[in-house]
């Protein structure tokens, strides 16, 4: 499916959604919070679309917001779409897990939990993954300072 | 005086053992917690960053050329891969055509690459179930990509032989002549590892039917490189996605349907077949001309995101670049495949032995640092 009709179907879906293509070589999709699992699960089932390969997750710090950004390939139709999801919560950032959509998620997101403090909802095994129980303060957000550890320009 | 009663009710019970941190068979600073009922595995969790390094909060701080260097550090035995796939997401978002001559050295390099990569993969796999000699024969071929390698750039491992724009110095006079060398003396050398290995009664016995993934599994925990190519999952970046010289070229994707280890075995056998006839198409066909374009001493990306994907010896590594538009990145992801094909750990070994578990991990051919970053 070329990008345009992949937009015009899954804006069918449900309404609230962001399409843009600036600034990126995918058709990105930003989406509420609360509608996060809903789309990608349809995404994941719908037989026009089958993006069933998260190729790639990762957590993002935009200063202003914190977020995910989800990178899905369908290896059916070959097709590509990019997810964003954000708030501007950064005490208690939470989205819900999709896990349960495509198994390599535990994994990624349990490292965005690590470096980002980003919680995720019905996740099995939210804990740290590289750094220790202990440590305080998520390494990758903007805000953090490790005056020892870090050198910075 | 009382009888003694004896017991014999004896109960299994599930219990813990750590293997790793130091394990010769995990490769690297990995440390698995295993529960274990006698020789049964019942789970097995992987405890990772020993050697987190944090590569992705450095390369906020570093300039795009400086971070194609720390890429060397994540999968070492692809290192040529690495430095390839971050030049070009800067390439591409600077709109920069390289000359030709730059995308077929890539590519010739980036196939000797992987077939050092998987010869020293199938000495360690070998010495991993117990043939020792596996390893000397792997290391002996290895050692003459790795002089090709020496006399191109000055390194052997971490090579750093890309930069955005091109390469840092043209091949060697040498390189042509050495690489055909290379090439002849290992399609003598490959029936050797099936007459050894391959054939081997009791190494198939060892990886027939252990550690089975779905292809439906596979695509779902993100499984890439032979170890998805084994499930009988198309997922050859090279394929789907050409980058360099890979346009150019004929060679099959390496696939069987069975997903075991042995199957992941085979296909990686038969990678190495495929990249020799990548370089023997490209060896007599290097185009003249320049081995670099200019770029700015400071190269600042256009406002944006950016997403780079290639195939190093171990699956997809995806590099995803967001630009603000200053000199440094606001955010650099490596998605790397061994971290992927890691997650699937669990769901393969459960219920199968220790020894099993070993055999499995040797062919998911993780490299730590890869994993850790």
């Amino acid at each position: 499916m070329t990008n345009e009709a992949l937009q015009n179907l899954i804006s069918t879906w449900i309404p609230e959604l962001e399409f843009s293509e600036l600034e990126s070589q995918f058709l990105n999709i930003t989406v509420q919070p609360a509608q996060l699992h809903q789309l990608m699960l349809q995404l994941k089932n719908n037989n026009e679309t089958k993006f069933d390969y998260l190729f790639c997750l990762s957590g993002v710090d935009w200063v202003t917001e914190l977020g995910v950004v989800y990178h899905l390939e369908s290896t059916t139709y070959r097709h590509t779409i990019v997810v964003k999801v954000k708030t501007a919560d950064r005490e208690n950032p939470t989205f819900d897990s999709v896990c349960d959509i495509w198994q390599t998620a535990e994994f990624h997101e349990r490292e965005v939990f690590d470096f980002f403090g980003i919680k995720f909802n019905n996740h099995p095994n939210l804990k740290r993954l590289f750094l220790t129980e202990d440590w305080s303060g998520f390494p990758l957000r903007k805000d953090y300072v490790d005056e020892i550890n870090m050198i910075v320009k | 005086m009382e009888p003694i009663v004896v017991n014999n009710n004896f109960k299994s019970e599930e219990y813990f053992i750590n293997m790793g941190p130091q394990h010769p068979a995990t490769h690297g600073v990995l440390r698995l917690l295993l529960t274990i009922d006698g020789e049964i595995i019942k789970k097995v969790e992987p405890d990772l960053g020993y050697i987190h390094r944090s590569i992705e909060k450095m390369c906020e701080r570093d300039s795009y050329q400086q971070i194609v260097h720390l890429t060397d550090r994540m999968d070492y035995l692809s290192s040529n891969i690495n430095n390839e796939a971050v030049c070009l997401a800067v390439e591409n978002a600077l709109q920069l055509e390289v000359p030709e001559r730059v995308k077929v050295i890539r590519t010739i390099i980036g196939e000797l690459t992987r077939i050092a990569s998987h010869t020293l993969w199938w000495g360690v796999m070998g010495m991993d179930v117990g043939a020792f000699t596996t390893f000397f024969y792997g290391f002996r071929d290895r050692e003459m990509i790795n002089d090709i390698f020496e006399e191109t750039c000055g390194a052997r491992l971490t090579m750093n032989y890309n930069m955005p724009g091109g390469l840092m110095f043209d091949i060697h006079p040498n390189f042509i002549k050495r690489t055909k060398e290379f090439v002849a003396h290992f399609k003598t050398k490959l029936p050797e590892y099936d007459a050894l290995l391959t054939n081997n009664v009791i190494f198939q016995h060892r990886t027939k039917g252990v550690g089975i993934l779905t292809k439906e599994d596979a695509i779902s925990f993100g499984a890439s490189g032979p170890v998805g190519r084994a499930s009988g999952y198309s997922c050859d970046v090279r394929v789907h996605h050409p980058y360099s010289a890979l346009d150019k070229v004929k060679f099959k994707e390496a696939m069987r349907t069975t997903g075991d280890t042995f199957a992941r075995y085979e296909v990686r056998i038969e990678e190495m077949w495929e990249s020799l006839s990548i370089i023997e198409q490209l060896i007599d066909n290097i185009p003249e001309g320049d081995h670099k374009v200019a770029t700015n001493a400071v190269i600042k990306l256009p406002k944006g995101e950016f997403y780079q994907r290639v195939e190093t010896a171990r699956g997809e590594l995806g590099v995803y670049i967001i630009s603000t538009g200053t000199k440094n990145a606001h955010r650099v992801k490596f998605r790397s495949p061994g971290f992927s094909n890691l997650s699937l750990l669990n769901h393969i070994s459960v219920g199968s032995k220790i020894g099993d578990l070993v055999a499995i991990m040797a062919t998911l051919d993780l490299v730590i640092p890869d994993i850790d970053r």
